[in-house]
């Protein structure tokens, strides 16, 4: 067989699959219309079942508001929410940065020194296990009562997921890739650079999408002792005055942003992780 | 240096012992031979004989226990600096981040200042040329098949032109047409590059088609059986293992095979 013939066949090969990356696509394509249209129905199924209970059982405003009374009161008071949303948001950026940049570091040490991860981590996991609601009082008396103590729930509240799946994500090297690098004369620097941080992408967004979501409870739980702006002060205030709509939609303002930061991450994951097909 | 021509490999003695856990494992015991340069080595032997652990030896990825290897005359871990061994895996180990032409530059982009060596020798587009994948510079390696896989696996490893060529079953997960198709491919590489290549593999008809000598090893503990010249037709095609001669060759291989 000549070289000729093999690159025709290689062509023809790649015809094949061609028409076979074409049929997957268009697969891809129902996928992606069933994996938005879906959510989408779930969550107009939701009101409607919230609304129908409403109506059907007549429970009164201050016990649970219909959806249509929490959609009114949301436009009507969008200005106070969304300037309760600032310093909250700010807080789970905050929190979700230093704590995220924090775990990286700390995993990045760990893969290097056995010795260090011996130490610190058996701290972490500790400091873990204590409940976030028991960390609040703690950081308040610490931090006082602006927007560090939250910020420091938050990021305490994301960093141990990132750092778990940080380190699993730069261990995740493959024997063969790290020999390569070897008979290659890699440094320990370029190993890290070029191996294991790429390889820990899929590992670190999964944590970080967690994350968007976790830091923006933190912050919200965060304002709920002594703070007197928020999300969180402001969900204390709507209880204590039985504003179940004011409630109601401070939540969803809280869900909104929640959202919104989760699909950036998700964005910038599929801006970062190209690389790996969806099915992998 | 000296009057005669420098050899590919020299060994003498090489045992190697891994300590694991329970009674510990003797990997290689007391491995001897030489190999001339240009040549093409096939080692073949039962699983578990040692062919990967002496292939990684060689390229300084194992430490021998007792004994020594030369590498065109220095030391494994100083041919390895002066980038003189190319790899193959089983598995092509491509990063999956980088497209084709970035995966065959990767022996230019780490290695400290060890990585100068790659500018030897042809360029990336000309070794993608080479195995037969001029144009696919771009596409990913999930993009293409296993075959294609191992030929920029094995254009990255000829990078900087290396003067030996190791190969550990590099073909092993393929199917058996596209393995063919590489088998003539890597007698067709190894002449137009001049490169010594010392090839692991499974199959008798693979060590006998592609080996101008095969080494057999025996198992437990892994020791050379047997060095098997093979005096067959050149340049050599597929259509040769139709031939008396290669069934009588390939017969003999697995005779003593039999016995390891
Ligand atoms: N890192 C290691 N630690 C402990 N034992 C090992 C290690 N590497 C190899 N061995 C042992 O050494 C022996 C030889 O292994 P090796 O991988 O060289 O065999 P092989 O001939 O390549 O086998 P195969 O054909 O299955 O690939 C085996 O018994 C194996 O279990
Ligand atoms: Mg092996």
């Amino acid at each position: 067989m000549s070289v000729q013939t093999m690159e025709s066949q290689e062509t023809a090969d790649a015809a094949l699959q061609e028409t076979a990356d074409a049929s997957w696509v268009a697969r891809q394509r129902s996928e992606a219309f069933e994996r938005y249209l879906m959510p989408v129905i779930g969550t107009v199924l939701l009101v409607v079942v919230w609304w129908l209970i409403i109506v059907a059982f007549k429970v009164p405003p201050y016990i649970a508001p219909s959806p249509v009374a929490v959609a009114v009161t949301f436009a009507n008071k969008f200005q106070l929410l969304f300037s309760n949303l600032v310093p909250t948001a700010l807080e789970a950026l905050g929190g979700f940065l230093i704590g995220n940049v924090l775990a990286v570091a700390t995993a990045t040490v760990f893969v290097h020194s056995r010795r260090i991860e011996r130490i610190v981590y058996p701290v972490a996991v500790l400091l873990n296990s204590i409940p976030i609601v028991a960390k609040v009082p703690i950081l308040i008396l610490l931090l006082g009562n602006g927007m560090e103590p939250k910020i420091a729930i938050a990021a305490l509240i994301v960093y141990f997921p990132t750092l778990v799946n940080m380190v699993r994500g730069l261990q995740a090297v493959s024997p063969q890739s790290m020999e390569l690098m070897h008979i290659l004369s890699a440094t320990k620097a370029e190993v890290f650079w070029r191996l294991r941080l790429q390889t820990s992408l899929p590992y670190l967004f999964s944590a970080l999408k967690i994350a968007a979501s976790t830091a923006t409870l933190g912050a919200i739980v965060g304002e709920w002792i002594g703070s007197q702006v928020g999300i969180g002060a402001l969900i204390i205030q709507a209880t204590y005055n039985f504003d179940s709509e004011l409630l109601y939609a401070t939540v969803l303002m809280g869900a909104f942003f929640s959202l919104a930061f989760f699909l950036v991450i998700l964005g910038a994951e599929r801006a970062f992780v190209r690389w790996q097909p969806e099915s992998r | 240096m000296n009057a005669t021509p420098l050899l590919a490999l020299d060994a003498t003695g090489v045992s190697v012992r891994f300590n694991g856990a329970g009674k510990g494992v003797t990997a290689l015991s007391n491995v001897s031979f030489t190999l001339e340069q240009g040549g093409f080595l096939t080692l073949l032997g039962p699983s578990g004989c040692g062919k990967s652990t002496l292939l990684r030896v060689i390229a300084d990825i194992t430490k021998p226990t007792s004994g020594a290897i030369l590498v065109l005359g220095k030391t494994p871990d100083e041919a390895r600096r002066n980038r003189e061994i190319g790899f193959v895996f089983q598995e092509s180990a491509l990063l999956p981040w980088c497209n084709v032409i970035d995966n065959v530059r990767l022996p230019l982009a780490v290695g400290g200042k060890h990585k100068k060596a790659a500018n030897q020798g042809p360029s990336a587009e000309e070794l993608l040329a080479l195995v037969g994948l001029a144009g696919w510079e771009k596409s990913f390696p999930h993009e293409l098949s296993g075959g294609m896989r191992q030929r920029v696996a094995i254009a990255r490893a000829l990078l900087g032109g290396p003067k030996l060529l190791l190969m550990d079953e590099p073909f092993g997960a393929l199917d058996e047409i596209t393995r063919d198709r590489l088998n003539e491919e890597m007698l067709r590489i190894w002449r137009e590059t001049g490169t010594t290549v010392v090839f692991v593999t499974h199959s008798i008809y693979e060590a006998a088609f592609l080996g101008q000598q095969v080494m057999m090893l025996a198992a437990r503990p892994g020791r050379v059986r047997e060095i098997i010249q093979i005096d067959l037709p050149e340049p050599r095609k597929l259509a040769l293992r139709e031939t008396a001669d290669f069934t009588k060759m390939a017969g003999y291989l697995r005779t003593v095979l039999e016995t390891c």
